[in-house]
């Protein structure tokens, strides 16, 4: 199964140039072009990592941020940021970002945090799952605690 | 008309200026210009205002003194001259109701027989002493009688002025003449009738010597002269300076008055001197005493020498000092202005430098998402051309797009410091050892050192108190510096380090070289942005991170540089964490 990568940037030639090359390199890549058609996305897709930009018209990158977390909590989302501030950056990870990254980002520090980002959220899943199975096991064995 | 109102107008504002000009601090021009003006307008405003008055009063003071000395002096001398006179005028009248007694008393029968002349006469100077002869001479003018020592009975005397004017006037009394024994006589004239009616005269001469002794009882010091004369200005007594009795006196006659009185005259020697005088109401002759002026107004000489002592003493006083405050004065304002416009100076160069940190943060910013652009779209032509089969030039192309990456990255550095210089960082503030961080500092440079053959020289104070710094930060500013240093000396140059306390919450730590210096011109621009003396191996960023950290410290970095003679870079940096220490700008 691919990769699902969400990329939000009001820069529109951004979004299809860095798209186009996750999907060379084997993702599947959708985009959106501010916060609200994002989340508008997000409520109707699931994303595995959003690489969403700090600084866009209408809701910023903060607030998009808040709001994914409440609708996909799973997903992981690494800010980009063309202000090279580490305050905002911790803010972002503080908030729930996975990590944080300065315009221009090279493309494979990209790659390697989207694919840790990916791995975290694979284990995360992971967690649940067996979480999940351990509850049921458990439940099936002790018929009084369901 | 109104060209000629405006030009009215102009001259007018223009004479208020020149009016006005001493109260006015210039506000422009060159800076010494215009405290030489002021100190000027000071001095010259004291000046006039305390001398002034002085002046004024002294000016006072020497007329009221010369006028009451003159008057504290001159009016014994009146009364005295006053007194004399009165003692002439008795004399006189005595001696002349003496001779008119006598004829009155003896009548011409008895007179004219020379027994009983002589008798009288004898009495007469048994009484009186002075007189010389006694005569009794007939209406035609004949001496009919006469006693004394000469012998001129019978002479006529009808031909003689004084023989008139008794014969007008009843009585009469001559001027000062010699006598026959060369010395001074006056003669005493009384007229009267006999029994058949004729007239007759009854003629005395006494003996001037004694009026000199009236002379001598005003108590005249010895630089005066008093004297007696006649209208015709002849000498009647002798004078010290004037000539003896009969000889002209040789200054011009004071007018008339019987009044004694004062006036100036020229002393005949050059010089002025006072004449107090008066005549005689009754007699033909005039008192006179000539004070030497000098002599007078000794104690006014004396008086306005220590007069004019305090006046210049005073005034020299009041320039030194007036000299001495304006020149205080004034350097305390040129300082006091210095101090005002450097803070300034320092206000707007930190203005400068935070509204340029704004400006490079907003402009890196602006320029980084269209780097990203740019990156991502060479990205992609890269992978295109990687991932085609069959594209002409393949590997031109792919080094084309490296080398668009390559900028790109560089672009990004760039950015990056640029934001670096403006952004707000978060600090970790520790009480630090200024020492150990310039050590750390310097195992980044020791290569680099050995290499060129630079002479480092560590001078650090024991037992420094700790300042409050970030370590990344602090290291930071002395990396910076130190790279400055390095890019200053040439091989085989110097490098000192010293850190002192400089006071108790001040450390300091100095980096010197011995290199090229800095200008005047270049020293001004150090900490903008982007000013670099490196070319392109620098990026004009070092030194304004450098401040700005220092600054967010609650520091203060101090230049001093010669060209040719090298740099001393200073970094001032407080012992306690300043206050209100949100790092930002």
């Amino acid at each position: 199964m691919k990769i699902r990568v969400l990329l939000v940037d009001d820069e529109k030639d951004f979004v299809e140039a860095l798209g186009e090359r996750l999907e060379v390199r084997g993702f599947e890549v959708m985009k959106a072009f501010c916060g609200a058609e994002a989340l508008a996305l997000l409520k109707e897709q699931e994303a595995d990592v959003i690489v969403l930009d700090m600084l866009m018209p209408g809701k910023d990158g903060l607030q998009t941020l808040r709001e994914i977390k409440e609708i996909r909590p799973l997903a992981e989302i690494i800010l980009l940021t063309g202000h090279g501030t580490p305050g905002k950056g911790v803010d972002s990870i503080q908030t729930g970002a996975f990590n944080y990254m300065t315009k221009p980002a090279n493309l494979k520090d990209l790659l390697e945090n989207i694919l840790k980002a990916y791995k975290c959220k694979s284990e995360h899943e992971e967690r649940i799952r067996r979480a999940n199975i351990l509850r049921v096991e458990l439940s099936l064995g002790d018929p009084d605690i369901g | 008309m109104s060209l000629a109102n405006n030009s009215k107008d102009k001259t007018r504002r223009a004479s208020r200026v020149e009016r006005l000009k001493l109260w006015e601090l210039p506000e422009h021009g060159a800076s010494p210009e215009r405290y030489k003006i002021l100190r000027r307008n000071i001095f010259i405003l004291m000046i006039f205002v305390t001398t002034v008055p002085l002046v004024i009063m002294a000016a006072i003071n020497y007329h009221e003194y010369q006028a009451g000395l003159k008057q504290e002096i001159l009016n014994p001398l009146r009364a005295t001259v006053s007194r004399t006179t009165h003692s002439f005028d008795l004399f006189l009248a005595q001696r002349l109701s003496a001779v008119s007694f006598v004829a009155s008393a003896y009548g011409y029968d008895d007179l004219v027989n020379e027994q009983t002349l002589g008798r009288v006469f004898r009495v007469m100077r048994e009484e009186f002493g002075e007189f010389v002869d006694l005569g009794v001479i007939s209406a035609q003018g004949i001496q009919l009688a006469y006693v004394g020592p000469y012998d001129v009975k019978g002479r006529d005397y009808s031909k003689q002025n004084w023989y008139h004017q008794a014969q007008i006037k009843g009585t009469y009394i001559s001027d000062v003449f010699l006598g026959y024994r060369k010395f001074p006589h006056i003669a005493f004239a009384v007229q009267r009738w006999n029994r058949q009616g004729k007239t007759w005269i009854l003629r005395a001469t006494i003996d001037t010597r004694r009026l000199n002794t009236f002379v001598s009882s005003m108590e005249l010091d010895r630089a005066s002269d008093a004297f007696l004369l006649n209208k015709e200005g002849v000498l009647q007594t002798p004078s010290k300076f004037y000539g003896k009795t009969l000889e002209k006196f040789p200054l011009q006659l004071p007018p008339t008055t019987y009044q004694a009185n004062v006036i100036e005259i020229g002393n005949g020697h050059g010089d002025l001197a006072f004449l107090a005088y008066t005549y005689f109401a009754d007699y033909p002759y005039i008192l006179a005493v000539v004070k030497q002026r000098a002599e007078v107004m000794k104690s006014w000489y004396s008086m306005k020498s220590n007069l004019i002592t305090v006046f210049v003493v005073s005034v020299i006083v009041i320039f030194l000092v007036v000299f001495g405050l304006t020149d205080q004065l004034v350097k305390r304002i040129e300082e006091c202005d210095e101090k005002r416009e450097a803070a300034f100076r320092q206000m707007e160069h930190n203005h400068k430098l935070s509204s340029i940190g704004r400006l490079a943060a907003g402009v890196a910013h602006e320029i980084n998402n269209p780097m990203a652009i740019i990156n991502e779209k060479a990205g992609l032509m890269k992978d295109l051309i990687e991932y085609a089969d069959e594209f002409p030039q393949k590997e031109r192309f792919l080094t084309i797009t490296d080398s668009i990456l390559n900028a790109v990255n560089r672009c990004g550095a760039i950015t990056h410091r640029l934001l670096g210089f403006a952004r707000r960082m978060d600090v970790n503030i520790e009480i630090l050892d200024v020492g150990d961080i310039v050590k750390e500092t310097l195992t980044f440079l020791e290569k680099e050192a050995l290499y060129h053959n630079i002479e480092l020289q560590l001078e650090f104070s024991v037992g420094l108190p700790g300042v409050a710094a970030d370590r990344g930060q602090l290291q930071q500013v002395f990396l910076n510096l130190l790279n400055n240093a390095f890019a200053a000396v040439q091989d085989g140059g110097a490098i000192s380090i010293s850190t002192r306390a400089r006071g108790p919450q001040t450390v300091a730590v100095a980096i010197r070289d011995n290199g090229c210096g800095m200008s005047e011109d270049t020293l001004e621009h150090i900490f903008e942005p982007f000013f670099s003396t490196k070319g392109a191996r620098g990026t004009g960023l070092g030194l304004p991170i450098t401040y700005g950290i220092v600054k967010k410290l609650g520091g203060e970095i101090e230049v001093e540089s010669k060209q040719g003679e090298g740099t001393t870079f200073t970094v001032l940096l407080p012992v306690k964490v300043p206050d209100g220490s949100n790092f930002s700008y």
